[in-house]
């Protein structure tokens, strides 16, 4: 028994950034919006106000702000031969619930994409001609430039109250920013954070290597903030809960403080927590969306009529929901055929920590999710893939997110895990150490890919989505090559000890380490809909009244955090929707 | 509870903790510490605690191995005075140890160390079974005798024989068990004391863990002095 609930002209599944964004920006446009939310209503108050929130046992261990894997997960394996098994604890990536979902526990990095990352292929075919390009690799352009994004990268910056130093405004370089910048249009919203020790030890080191370091943009407010739409921000008081946390402080960015306040207050949005999305419903022809069909608290299936169903979901769940739907053609790696599931990429991230005697206050349990210092001498253009040997680059940085010893003590190469010499070692550290980190970009190859499982299942029985991922010489020549070049500048601050290696050749993606949350692809945007599941504008080339927003649609993914990127898009398919879509509903391209 | 009594290998904090928790009574442990006057012995043996998860034999093994992987020394408090074995007893009753956020169902294939653990147990029946095996490890191996009963270097090369996974086991892999063990003897070291351990916060006094004190905007940029203040925790205790 299917209750079906009155038509309404936007279903949104998924209540995090984007969805957030197209609700703001489509009631603004005077439709009518529900957005379905899988998991809990989530407001800053009572759910992340201190000092419940300063608790690692449930941040960390029972992960009350992440996604639980009992219900949904996914399966992985390495390559196309092997049988998928599931992800059942989670490690190397958490995606979030709730509302507000993974931009409540982001950290707030906040980056916009570089200009040449846009046509990446374009760029290396030009620079280093067409064989430079591995065989199996599927980079491609991203079907947007960076100057249509440059107003929504502007613009999002500011709904976040992003904390950072202009490197290039109109053209002109400014001191202190990052000089290889694509140019904007004025600067951030708000000037940057004060520097940890790291931070500032960073900009030793990168000018020791003849490097140009520039603060992490974060959206981490420095200072009181009132954004556009009037939401609030208080600064952030470094409290040391921020990856994996909810904000104490309104000060990290969040759907929850800087849209969703809006929507609340608007008759013409609805949201509804609680309500799991099964799956699209399309017409006899499967052409055209009808709504979607969902599950609320009690497990009732409701039907939501819609004319237009934006997937908000993580990037993961939207794949999921296109491939259960039967949105366009799942993607068959041993052909190269069907567009969903292609081109899935992730984040090369390595680490590197520096140990200090006594007299050095690196002070570990401080921490802001966003803020630090990097560079991008080794990103963008500023690499010479000729001399380098691999295509994408990558950024060093210092961030310091904040450290607890549940979150676990960094020790030197050689301390036993327990017993009085371990007891030693993390006392030594705790207070004297810091890290920074090499974050490498991730190509697209024809057997990385996403998929359903033929065997295991979901909690409401439905397909899990299968993950066909492992590393590629490229990659694991990049991490190599930056975590080279990151150690090379820690030796220039004399650390007492240094540990954090790069990956080694013909090592394998291991999902029990936590390395990013940066999952990309499966549903890319593209210029031709034989190689894409989304136009430019992230609608379905095959049924147009559906959209699909967020990290899916990356080609590849680059050196950066894609937040940033991830909201701009957002901005850009929803003015695309306004100005055209509703004038006209159909295929946009 | 069988505790040999004049065992040297049973170290002063565990001797403390099972005098207090039901030898004697509290007043007489308390008078009977062989460290009169120490502030985690004498919290340990004000509060005595009744294990509800852990059988007997369990609670024995439990108390001994926590002494092994953080003993009381130089450097600061052990497991045991700080409550660990209590943590653990309380922990194993919530719905995270019993698979409440991993994904439990079957088929339970074997995989690559790189997959995470692919069995069938929930955290809290990983330890049960693989105490089981390792008392029944050492029944076979000395003279029917538990770990609790081993001398401490006896113990220790055993944790590192299951560290390293070349303990045989039959139920479960001893390299599994043992890194959730360790990481569940962590977390009741370091973790709230409103869970258990980490008794008057010994672990975060002795890292220097401010807690959950979560306001550092004034030291952020200050570098010549060390943290100043003590640790809090989320009860607003000051350690």
């Amino acid at each position: 028994m299917t209750t079906v609930k009155p038509r309404v002209d936007v279903v949104i599944v998924g209540m995090g950034w984007t969805g957030a964004i197209m609700a703001k920006q489509l009631t603004d446009a005077g439709l009518a919006v529900v957005a379905l939310e899988r998991g809990a209503d989530r407001d800053t108050q009572p759910d992340f106000a201190y000092p419940k929130v300063a608790d690692e046992l449930e941040g960390s261990v029972h992960r009350k702000f992440l996604q639980s894997l009992s219900q949904e997960t996914v399966t992985i394996r390495h390559n196309p031969a092997e049988v998928a098994v599931p992800y059942r604890q989670m490690g190397s990536f958490k995606p979030g619930t709730g509302v507000g979902g993974a931009g409540t526990h982001w950290s707030g990095c906040h980056f916009r994409a570089l200009p040449e990352d846009l046509k990446l292929r374009t760029t290396v075919e030009k620079r280093y001609g067409r064989r430079f390009i591995p065989e199996g690799m599927t980079i491609a352009d991203f079907p947007v430039s960076y100057e249509e994004l440059e107003p929504h990268f502007d613009h999002f910056e500011y709904v976040c109250g992003t904390s950072g130093k202009a490197g290039v405004i109109n053209g002109v370089i400014q001191e202190g920013g990052n000089p290889f910048e694509g140019s904007r249009k004025r600067d951030y919203a708000l000037p940057p954070n004060p520097n940890y020790l790291g931070a500032e030890k960073f900009y030793v080191g990168a000018h020791n290597m003849g490097w140009h370091p520039y603060p992490i943009p974060a959206s981490n407010a420095s200072r009181p903030y009132v954004n556009p739409y009037g939401c609030q921000m208080g600064p952030c008081n470094f409290c040391g809960f921020c990856s994996d946390y909810g904000c104490i402080n309104y000060s990290k960015a969040s759907p929850n403080i800087c849209i969703i306040p809006v929507l609340r207050q608007r008759r013409a949005f609805e949201l509804r927590a609680n309500a799991h999305v099964q799956k699209i419903n399309l017409d006899a022809a499967g052409k055209h969306a009808t709504g979607v069909t969902y599950l609320d608290a009690q497990g009732r299936e409701i039907e939501q009529p819609a004319d237009l169903v934006l997937l908000c979901a993580f990037s993961l769940y939207n794949v999921h929901l296109m491939l259960l739907s039967g949105i366009g053609t799942a993607y068959d790696p041993k052909t190269g055929l069907g567009t969903v599931g292609r081109n899935y990429s992730y984040q090369n991230l390595n680490r590197v920590t520096l140990f200090f005697d006594k007299s050095v206050q690196a002070n570990a349990f401080i921490g802001n999710g966003g803020a630090g210092t990097t560079m991008d001498d080794l990103n963008g253009n500023q690499l010479d893939a000729a001399k380098s040997g691999f295509v994408g680059g990558g950024i060093i940085w210092a961030r310091q997110p904040g450290a607890g010893p549940v979150r676990g003590i960094s020790v030197p190469r050689g301390t036993p895990n327990w017993g009085t010499k371990w007891k030693q070692a993390i006392t030594d550290s705790f207070r004297h150490s810091f890290y920074f980190e090499v974050q490498g970009a991730c190509m697209s190859y024809r057997q990385n890919y996403l998929s359903l499982d033929p065997t295991y299942k979901d909690g409401f029985g439905r397909p899990l989505l299968r993950m066909t991922f492992d590393w590629n010489e490229n990659e694991i020549k990049a991490s190599q090559f930056l975590v080279s070049k990151a150690q090379e500048m820690s030796r220039t601050l004399n650390p007492l000890a240094m540990v954090g290696d790069a990956k080694k050749d013909g090592s394998h993606y291991d999902v029990t380490q936590y390395q990013s949350t940066h999952t990309c692809g499966g549903a890319i945007m593209g210029a031709d809909p034989t190689s894409s599941a989304l136009n430019r504008y992230l609608q379905s080339w095959d049924v147009s009244n559906v959209f699909a927003i967020g990290a899916n649609a990356f080609p590849q993914n680059n050196g950066y955090n894609p937040t940033g990127m991830v909201g701009a898009l957002a901005y850009w398919s929803a003015k695309a929707i306004r100005e055209n879509y509703l004038k006209n509903p159909g295929p946009l391209v | 509870m069988s505790i040999p009594e004049d065992d040297s290998s049973i170290s002063p904090s565990r001797r403390r903790f099972f005098q207090s928790l039901s030898l004697i009574p509290v007043a007489a442990a308390v008078g009977s510490c062989d460290r009169a006057g120490n502030a985690p012995a004498a919290a340990a043996a004000e509060k005595s605690y009744d294990p509800r998860f852990f059988t007997p034999d369990e609670w024995t093994f439990v108390v001994a191995i926590c002494d092994r992987l953080i003993p009381a020394d130089e450097v600061g408090p052990g497991a045991v005075d700080l409550g660990v074995p209590e943590f653990l007893d309380r922990h194993m009753q919530t719905p995270y140890a019993s698979g409440a956020i991993w994904y439990m169902q079957g088929p339970f294939l074997e995989a690559a160390p790189e997959f995470g653990y692919q069995g069938r147990l929930p955290l809290r029946e990983i330890l049960r079974v693989g105490i089981a095996e390792m008392d029944s490890h050492c029944r076979k191996a000395f003279e029917g005798k538990a770990f609790a009963q081993l001398a401490a270097a006896e113990q220790e090369s055993l944790l590192e024989a299951a560290q390293a996974g070349s303990l045989q086991f039959e139920a479960i892999s001893s390299k599994l068990f043992f890194a959730y063990l360790l990481g569940e003897v962590r977390n009741g070291y370091f973790a709230d004391p409103a869970y258990g351990g980490n008794k008057g916060m010994g672990s975060w006094k002795m890292i220097g863990y401010p807690g959950a004190r979560a306001d550092y905007m004034d030291w952020v940029t200050v570098r010549d002095k060390p943290y100043p203040l003590p640790p809090v925790d989320l009860a607003g205790k000051r350690g």
